[in-house]
């Protein structure tokens, strides 16, 4: 009971901080989540082009699609610890002084976009070859098929896959703390430093980041659940059903 | 008789396999013509390389007076003049239904929503799927997503309307609704060409029946001749086989 009441006191007296951390750390997530799924989304739609004659166009496309293979093999196959300070320390170095909250959303959005190119692509891979044979058969080129055809129906399909990029999010931002940035984990190490009270610190910052991932969790289902609509559809009026009526 | 699409020549190969041999074939306008052959005869492939969802290895195809396999030739535009009926309907899953017949003519015609609707509806009711207006295709069964995929091909305008096996993937009980729609559209003298397995229907709306055989058309003519009285070897025995 010792152990909760001083933690309980530790977190009255510094909730703001804390807020404020879980805050950040939710706001890096957000970002990340949001950045990278544009990301993932336009490398999946680059990946996808359909290959056509032979021509300039067609080779610039074949080098900019390796440029885009390199990055998602890179940051898929690093750490995002490491990642963050080869771009933070990287830019300072080449003079560019960046603030380091903005460092962090650039690292956690090109690590997402790495992860979700990937299934991105799966999603649209896994469309129906019918699909884009009806949105072709209407006239509708690539771009157009993609953006009101394969794209809603991949965003569906990979909304669970995203839900769980968002989630890990929330916890790796944590790793971001290497360049500083005041997100939960920083927040809780310095007030566990300052207090002497280490896993106190901790244990808030456990139940702060849990209550996050969860709620986050059962929103997304929610969401899903109203993204699918009914099961069956109620049939509103028979009118005018000219071939039905003279038929049966 | 005004020739809608003319095609010379045409060959096919899916690598060394070659599934159409210089066919030569026309469909004028009003008429409906019937593509009959076993498997792998190639009528649905050459009905796939009218609209070039298949890009035939030469030949050419006519329409307006211009070769659309040219270069530079405007496919997308050239296929809103076309309309596909698929034996997998293929209606696009995350619109209902009122927006699969909208989409095409919204983001490709560029026609304006409410005359969008409006041609989507009159063509709904057409085929008697407009109490269904707001349903999502996972709602519907066969029959009701091929009515619905006949609309949207039709809310195109489009000179012809392609039908490639539309009641093939259907329950027996379902492939009369589909049928009846199709006959409709026959007595109104729209130009269609149907590749079909259902010979007593090819029989009733065509005005002309092509027989394909390996990559080839063997013969062609009216209904009477060439079901009734074929003349050629092959068309007796594929009719032998599925007229019984």
């Amino acid at each position: 009971m010792a152990f909760l009441e001083s933690s309980w006191n530790l977190f009255t007296n510094n909730w703001d901080l804390f807020v404020r951390g879980a805050w950040t750390a939710l706001l890096l997530a957000i970002i990340g989540t949001i950045c990278g799924t544009l990301i993932g989304f336009f490398i999946g739609i680059m990946h996808t082009i359909p290959k056509r004659k032979k021509n300039v166009k067609s080779m610039l496309l074949k080098v900019f699609n390796f440029i885009l293979t390199a990055y998602v093999e890179i940051f898929r196959g690093t750490p995002m610890m490491v990642q963050a300070m080869v771009v933070f320390y990287g830019l300072v170095y080449l003079g560019i002084d960046i603030d380091r909250f903005l460092a962090a959303s650039l690292v956690i959005s090109l690590n997402t976009g790495a992860y979700m190119a990937e299934y991105v692509r799966g999603g649209i891979v896994s469309i129906d070859k019918g699909q884009f044979e009806a949105a072709q058969a209407i006239g509708m080129n690539h771009l157009q098929t993609m953006i009101h055809i394969v794209i809603p129906q991949v965003a569906r399909n990979i909304l669970p896959a995203t839900g769980n990029q968002f989630v890990m999010n929330i916890k790796d931002s944590s790793v971001l703390s290497v360049i500083s940035v005041v997100e939960l984990f920083f927040t809780a190490n310095s007030i566990a430093g300052s207090n002497y009270k280490y896993i106190e610190a901790f244990f808030i910052a456990t139940v702060l980041y849990f209550i996050m991932t969860f709620t986050v969790t059962r929103f997304l289902l929610l969401f899903e659940k109203k993204m699918d609509g009914p099961a069956s559809y109620k049939v509103e009026l028979i009118t005018g059903n000219k071939l039905e009526k003279d038929g049966k | 008789m005004t020739v809608v699409i003319d095609i010379n020549h045409l060959n096919k190969k899916f690598g060394d396999h070659e599934v159409l041999k210089d066919v030569n074939f026309q469909v004028n306008k009003g008429e409906v013509v019937t593509l009959i052959g076993s498997s792998g005869s190639g009528k649905s492939t050459l009905l796939r390389c009218i609209n070039l969802l298949e890009t035939p290895t030469a030949g050419e195809i006519i329409y307006n007076g211009e070769n659309i396999l040219n270069d530079g030739h405007h496919i997308e535009k050239y296929r809103t003049h076309l309309g596909m009926v698929f034996q997998q309907f293929n209606l696009f899953n995350n619109l209902d239904v009122l927006n699969n017949c909208m989409v095409g003519q919204i983001k490709v015609l560029k026609r304006t929503k409410e005359e969008a609707q409006q041609n989507a509806f009159k063509y709904l009711e057409l085929v008697g799927m407009s109490a269904y207006k707001n349903a999502k295709p996972k709602h519907l069964s066969g029959g009701q997503k091929q009515r619905v995929a006949i609309a949207r091909a039709l809310a195109m305008d489009p000179d012809v309307m392609l039908f490639d096996e539309p009641t093939s993937a259907l329950d027996p009980e379902m492939v009369g609704e589909v049928l009846k729609v199709m006959r409709h559209l026959a007595d109104q003298g729209n130009t269609m060409l149907i590749v079909t397995h259902e010979m007593e229907f090819a029989k009733e709306v065509s005005d002309r029946i092509v027989f394909m055989d390996k990559g080839v058309i063997v013969e062609e003519g009216p209904p009477e001749a060439i079901l009734v009285n074929p003349s050629h070897e092959r068309t007796k025995e594929f009719l032998k086989r599925t007229l019984r």
